[in-house]
């Protein structure tokens, strides 16, 4: 079976007086319904390795192939289409529109995606508010949520236009432990009830220790020796 | 797009100061906007109407613009014709046939006309003696094409109309006279036999010298007196529309040969002044739009800024560019229109407020209005100045967000 999510050779040269290197020659494939963790001390490039397999950042050598498609040819309106229909993007901090109900914040990228009528979308909105334990709370501003509430929300957004990959920056980074433990659960629940490919790049070792697979990036490289 | 709208919508909302600002700027700008150019517009439509209703449209003189061409050249256009010492026939002067000419210009749309012949005579009353105009009218006609009717101060043209030997005359002409309504004078011409007329009338038209100099009286009494039988020296005629005259001229004067002289002819310098008026006038108002867009590119500038990380997660999500885009743009046009909108209503506001300011001119004896102009084409004119204006402070910011590469601030942010 194809991997839904692969890089080959990549690398990200930050142009300049001194050019930076922030990721090179990264080569993996991640499965369908498989919860990788990409692990390593901070300024490793495991931020960066995130943006580009999110077609957020565009590769200075290699690529990144999405289903089996390779995205290196793609101009910047077919990545923002595919981004929009293929991958789920969740940050350490929420990222919310705080000026949007949760609910509008929800239904912003299927309004944007057009594809399914205002009614369907709504009720699908509040499905996924309901699976995590938001359904009453579609209704307030994002700041009137604590904080595990909020990153719930905003994975209920990533999951929006339900795309095969969702890919998380520290999403529990900014969370006490039992809300972490919560949000842990939730995108491993995705992986194995909703067959999602969950990347998520963390410092958490609980993180670490659920995940099927951990990758560990040291200076933009793959190090498979690194122990956290 | 309706996501688009809902977004700018929400920016707008969030930052209710600054939109009311750059709101209030537009309002102002399209309000001034109005009320000057409805004052200007408004005092050149007076303007236009003292210079137009003072005078005909259009007045036929009985002359040509050109000598009459004799028939042996017209008839051998490529012999050797010479015809030396040419000596018209002696004829009175006048237009001929005045009465066939005049059913066809009373045939054109858009028209009345009078036919009027004017002479010189003098009025001796009491050994006094003036030398003034006469001119014979026929009273039903006139009254179309001039405003001599509103201006009657005593009497009226329909009591002309009933006495062969009425006259009116000016009020300055009556005092210089001593005379009072019903008094007889005797007008004298070489032509003919003097004759008694009585002053069934006394107008007031302002123009001193119009007033001592200017008399009328029925036309064919005039034709006996200036003994020009059948004939008249002008038409005067008046349109609905003032502006049809130029052409309504060309084709007159092209179907009966006389010279037709237009108003618009007549004070063609004039015109040209008040269109650079109007430029002028339109330059300087449109300015204030600019500098009130400038309230409109600051608040949108400061949206961008505060809304980066937005912009950024919106892009992440799948936004295109042209969408965020689209969302600043409509922002501009929601701040034009809603300006727009506000400033139409205060700008009527303000244009009632001047319709009601009394003003009177030095000499004058009346209390007159401020001249307000109503006409629609400058509230389009307005609008779409600040509609563009707008968009045009929309199209920078605009630019910036779409331009927003969302790693930039993603990372600025991990």
């Amino acid at each position: 079976m194809t991997p839904i999510l692969a890089a080959e050779n990549l690398g990200r040269i930050l142009p300049g007086e001194v050019p930076v290197t922030l990721v090179q020659d990264i080569t993996l494939s991640i499965g369908r319904g498989e919860f990788v963790a990409i692990m390593g001390p901070s300024g490793s490039g495991k931020s960066s390795l995130l943006y580009l397999l999110g077609l957020l950042d565009t590769p200075t050598s290699g690529r990144v192939l999405l289903d089996g498609r390779d995205t290196s040819g793609f101009g910047e309106d077919e990545l923002a289409a595919t981004r929009l229909e293929k991958l789920g993007f969740v940050f350490q901090f929420h990222f919310l529109l705080a000026e949007f109900t949760v609910l509008d914040n929800i239904l912003l990228p299927m309004r944007r995606l057009g594809a399914q009528p205002d009614g369907e979308v709504r009720q699908r909105a509040l499905r996924l508010l309901g699976q995590f334990g938001l359904g009453d709370q579609g209704h307030k501003r994002p700041h009137q949520l604590s904080g595990g509430q909020r990153q719930r929300a905003a994975i209920a957004r990533a999951l929006a236009n339900d795309p095969p990959v969702v890919l998380a920056d520290e999403p529990t980074g900014n969370l006490d432990s039992r809300a972490s433990a919560n949000v842990r659960q939730i995108l491993h629940d995705l992986t194995r009830d909703l067959g999602k490919a969950v990347v998520t790049v963390t410092h958490d070792l609980n993180f670490a220790r659920a995940a099927d697979r951990r990758i560990a990036i040291v200076d933009g490289l793959i190090d498979p020796d690194w122990q956290a | 797009m309706s996501l688009q709208i809902a977004i700018a919508l929400t920016h707008l909302t969030s930052r209710k100061r600054a939109t009311l600002v750059s709101l209030v700027g537009i309002a102002l700008g399209v309000a001034f906007f109005l009320a000057v150019s409805a004052l200007m517009r408004g005092s050149e439509q007076d303007f236009i109407k003292r210079l137009v209703d003072n005078s005909p449209h259009l007045t036929i003189y009985d002359e040509y613009r050109a000598a009459q061409p004799q028939p042996a050249p017209l008839h051998w256009p490529n012999g050797a014709v010479e015809l030396p010492r040419v000596k018209p026939l002696r004829e009175v002067r006048g237009i001929r046939g005045h009465a066939q000419r005049l059913a066809f210009i009373e045939s054109l749309p858009g028209l009345r006309a009078a036919p009027v012949l004017s002479g010189a005579v003098v009025l001796t009353f009491a050994g006094r003696s003036e030398g003034v105009t006469l001119s014979g009218i026929i009273p039903a006609k006139t009254k179309g094409v001039s405003t001599l009717e509103e201006k009657m101060m005593q009497g009226s043209l329909d009591a002309l109309a009933a006495n062969p030997n009425g006259l009116l005359m000016g009020e300055g002409l009556l005092k210089k006279f001593g005379l009072s309504m019903g008094g007889v004078v005797i007008a004298t011409t070489p032509d003919s036999a003097p004759r008694a007329l009585k002053v069934v009338g006394v107008f007031r038209t302002g123009n001193a010298s119009y007033d001592e100099t200017q008399t009328f009286t029925l036309l064919k009494r005039a034709q006996g007196l200036l003994d020009r039988p059948d004939r008249v020296n002008r038409f005067l005629i008046q349109f609905d529309d003032p502006y049809a005259a130029r052409a309504t001229a060309s084709l007159i004067e092209a179907r009966i040969g006389y010279k037709a002289v237009s108003w618009l002819e007549a004070s063609e310098d004039l015109m040209s002044v008040l269109l650079v008026r109007n430029l002028i006038m339109y330059s300087v108002v449109s300015a204030i739009l600019v500098v009130a867009a400038f309230g409109i590119y600051n608040t949108l500038s400061t949206i961008v800024m505060e809304k980066i990380h937005d912009i950024a997660i919106l892009k992440s999500m799948g936004f295109h560019a042209r969408d965020i885009w689209r969302i600043f743009l409509v922002e501009g046009v929601l701040l034009g229109l809603l300006g727009s909108l506000l400033g139409l209503g205060l700008g009527l506001g303000l244009m009632a407020l001047l319709g009601q300011v009394e003003i009177k001119p030095p000499g004058a004896t009346e209390i007159i209005h401020l001249p307000i102009y109503w006409g629609y084409d400058q509230y389009l004119l307005a609008l779409g100045f600040a509609l563009l204006s707008a968009v045009g402070a929309a199209v920078l910011p605009a630019r910036k967000a779409a331009r927003v590469q969302p790693v930039t601030i993603l990372r600025g942010m991990g």
